[in-house]
């Protein structure tokens, strides 16, 4: 199926949101409104605005680390997230969570992660939720996607659960973005093989690799993935090949990679790619620029609420320890 | 003396028995790789010293800590770094089950010369990156644990861990990397399971360690100029406790503070104040007293994360409290 226009030109908008999103926030953690540490998502847009592209609202995700790009691509709200980056009692997770785990369970995101691997068994878990309450939901099952980086895969939590979802058939996906390092250690030096939907094979699910900087790749492969799935024939493996551009954090000195590396990458940014193919369409020059003001609109106004927001009581830091205080939502 | 931070104590330690001994051999993530040699700059530099003797792992926190358990018992002195004690998590099993168990389940028939260093405490990037397990460390029988809070404890007592045949985990409080003290040149060792008295004084026994007991020292400067003399034990070994010392100070101050930055339920200052009270009980003049972490998982927000932990001021709170009979 080629993607229309309309469809290229949203995903165009949300990867541009994410890049704004992550650019103004190194720029206010510089300015001291942001009081921790962010991992940016700096010329990955492609695989979660790609990946998401495939999902419905219904549809979950496990997110990681450098998981701001996820929860803008599955819908986010930029004041809610810059709120929290600023420690606000108005952001995500009221000031609780920051960089590491911020999120919305509205739209389906099972929590960001901060430790490595975390959050791929709970996307079988959600998966096998799914199978045992979908049996008769027209469209088929909902489907739980884990996005996970390249070093996760080394990691025993990703082979228990890939293994479990295998052998349960479940509707599950595992997104893998390659962006060739773990922090600091390259990828392969990391594993004893360099393409990792090989390890597909090993849990008995098809794998796939993608160009991870090109949205509509990315898409297709979810979305075959998550055809699949959804008519029961059990899990898939995509691995998305691409590269941040940034430090693993911000601050990085990023004594392991030479600046020719990263230029070389540079050129293969995601955003200008689809800019040229937009172009290729027909999109006039003035359409494009607009939209990119409103984004840029958007991430002022997103500050402007987080500056304005009150911090947390600390008395809040003691509200939510058990659930009864808080609700919380079942999906 | 030379004034050196923490990190370099540490390094220097390193630095030195792998010199002193082929076998000690170091591995984690980014050790090598990294900006400057593991997440904390501890062994940045060690892996050109010492050709194939440092190693980069994959992300494999359970495997990091079961390969050294293994090389340590195919003859080498592992000294594996898990880049935060979050990570640890993932190794449970190996230290429970295996590291901690192997020497004494089979008899005695093989030794564990291991060391696990890892950052223990809170970093300022909340829930999952930010915790205190050393209580937890401490509990586990066959484990021997220490947390140093100066450079000169930190290079000392690392030396020792590597030349111990049982295995230690080192815990480095995250605060204190860049920290400065005065270490000489010349060659020390410290004994693991000996308290230190980081401070003299005749009207109550703070018991503390590792960042605590560099906030412990903040607040006896304060209550000194109230009039208040605190005295200091600072623990350094977590397991085998130091319990002689504790009670020598107890029995002469005749009040005692437990002041630790984790959980208080289940923490270490619970079977602390409890061992001061069996074994002390007829010297106390007021309960044994805790100062310890919020039980909340840690916020991300500073002003939170600032609730939820102690600091100097809650440390003088406690201890004026205690001097005007207030329990
Ligand atoms: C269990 C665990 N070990 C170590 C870490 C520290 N850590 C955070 S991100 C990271 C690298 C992750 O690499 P990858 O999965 O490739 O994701 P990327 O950062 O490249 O997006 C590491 C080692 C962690 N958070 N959790
Ligand atoms: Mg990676």
């Amino acid at each position: 199926m080629e993607p229309t226009t309309e469809w290229l030109l949203e995903r165009y908008r949300l990867m541009v949101l994410i890049r704004q999103f992550e650019l103004r926030a190194i720029e206010e953690r510089q300015r001291g409104l942001i009081p921790g540490f962010i991992h940016p998502y700096v010329g990955q847009e492609a695989c979660a605005v790609g990946a998401c592209a495939a999902l419905t609202r219904e549809d979950v995700i496990t997110s990681t680390h450098r998981g701001h790009g996820h929860l803008i691509a599955k819908g986010g709200d930029v004041r809610l997230m810059m709120a929290e980056l600023a420690a606000r009692k108005t952001g995500y997770c009221a000031g609780k969570g920051g960089s590491l785990h911020m999120t919305d369970f509205d739209l389906g995101i099972l929590g960001a992660n901060g430790i490595v691997a975390g959050g791929i068994p709970m996307a079988v878990g959600a998966a096998l939720a799914f199978k045992m309450q979908d049996q008769r939901r027209p469209g088929g099952t909902r489907v739980a996607l884990a996005f996970f980086g390249d070093g996760a895969t080394n990691q025993g939590a990703f082979h228990e659960a890939l293994n479990l979802a295998g052998v349960w058939k479940l509707p599950a996906i595992f997104f893998c973005e390659n962006n060739l390092y773990g922090e600091g250690t390259p990828q392969h030096k990391q594993g004893a093989i360099t393409q990792l939907s090989a390890r597909a094979a090993a849990y008995g699910m098809p794998g796939v690799t993608v160009d991870g900087n090109d949205v509509v790749a990315v898409y297709q492969a979810t979305a075959e993935a998550v055809a699949r799935a959804r008519r029961g024939e059990g899990p898939s493996f995509i691995e998305a090949l691409t590269y941040r551009f940034r430090g693993h954090y911000e601050g990085d000195p990023q004594v392991y990679r030479s600046r020719e590396e990263v230029a070389a990458w540079q050129a293969r940014d995601p955003i200008p790619r689809l800019r040229a193919l937009l172009s290729a369409r027909g999109v006039r020059e003035e359409q494009i620029a607009a939209l990119e003001r409103e984004v840029e609109q958007q991430i002022e106004a997103a500050v402007q609420f987080a500056r304005e927001s009150p911090l947390a009581d600390p008395q809040e830091a003691l509200i939510g320890v058990y659930g009864d205080t808080h609700g919380g939502a079942v999906f | 003396m030379p004034e050196i931070t923490y990190r370099e104590a540490l390094k220097r330690a390193l630095r030195e028995e792998m010199q002193r001994d082929p076998t000690v051999v170091i591995w984690g993530e980014d050790v090598v790789a990294y900006a400057g040699g593991g997440a904390y700059g501890v062994t940045a530099g060690l892996a050109k010293e010492f050709p194939g003797r440092v190693r980069d792992t994959p992300i494999a926190e359970e495997a990091i800590v079961g390969v050294g358990l293994g090389a340590a018992m195919g003859g080498l002195r592992p000294v594996c770094e898990i880049m935060t004690v979050n990570f640890t998590l993932v190794a449970w099993d190996q230290i429970v089950n295996h590291v901690a168990k192997q020497s004494h389940m089979f008899n005695g028939q093989i030794k564990v010369p291991m060391v696990i260093r890892t950052p223990n405490g809170h970093g300022r990037t909340a829930a999952t990156h930010s915790q205190n397990f050393d209580a937890w460390f401490a509990s586990i029988p066959s484990l021997k644990v220490v947390a140093p809070a100066t450079p000169y404890d930190a290079k000392g007592l690392l030396k020792t861990a590597i030349r111990d045949d049982d295995p230690v985990i080192f815990l480095e409080h995250l605060q204190l990397y860049s920290t400065r003290g005065e270490v000489p040149d010349e060659e020390y060792l410290i004994p693991i399971g000996e308290a230190d008295y980081k401070r003299r004084g005749k009207d109550l026994s703070i018991i503390t360690w590792g960042r605590m007991t560099i906030e412990s020292l903040k607040a006896a400067r304060i209550l000194a100029e109230e009039g208040i003399d605190v005295e200091i034990v600072d623990l350094r070994t977590l397991r085998p406790l130091d319990v002689p010392t504790i009670l020598e100070s107890v029995r002469k101050t005749n009040r005692a503070i437990v002041v630790e930055e984790g959980w208080r339920t289940g923490g270490l200052g619970a079977e602390i104040a409890a061992t001061i009270q069996e074994q002390a009980f007829n010297y106390l003049d007021a309960p044994v007293a805790r100062v310890a972490g919020l039980e909340v998982p840690m916020p991300y927000a500073r002003n939170l994360e600032r609730a939820t932990i102690p600091f100097a001021e809650d440390v003088v709170e406690a201890a004026r409290a205690m001097m005007r009979n207030e329990y």
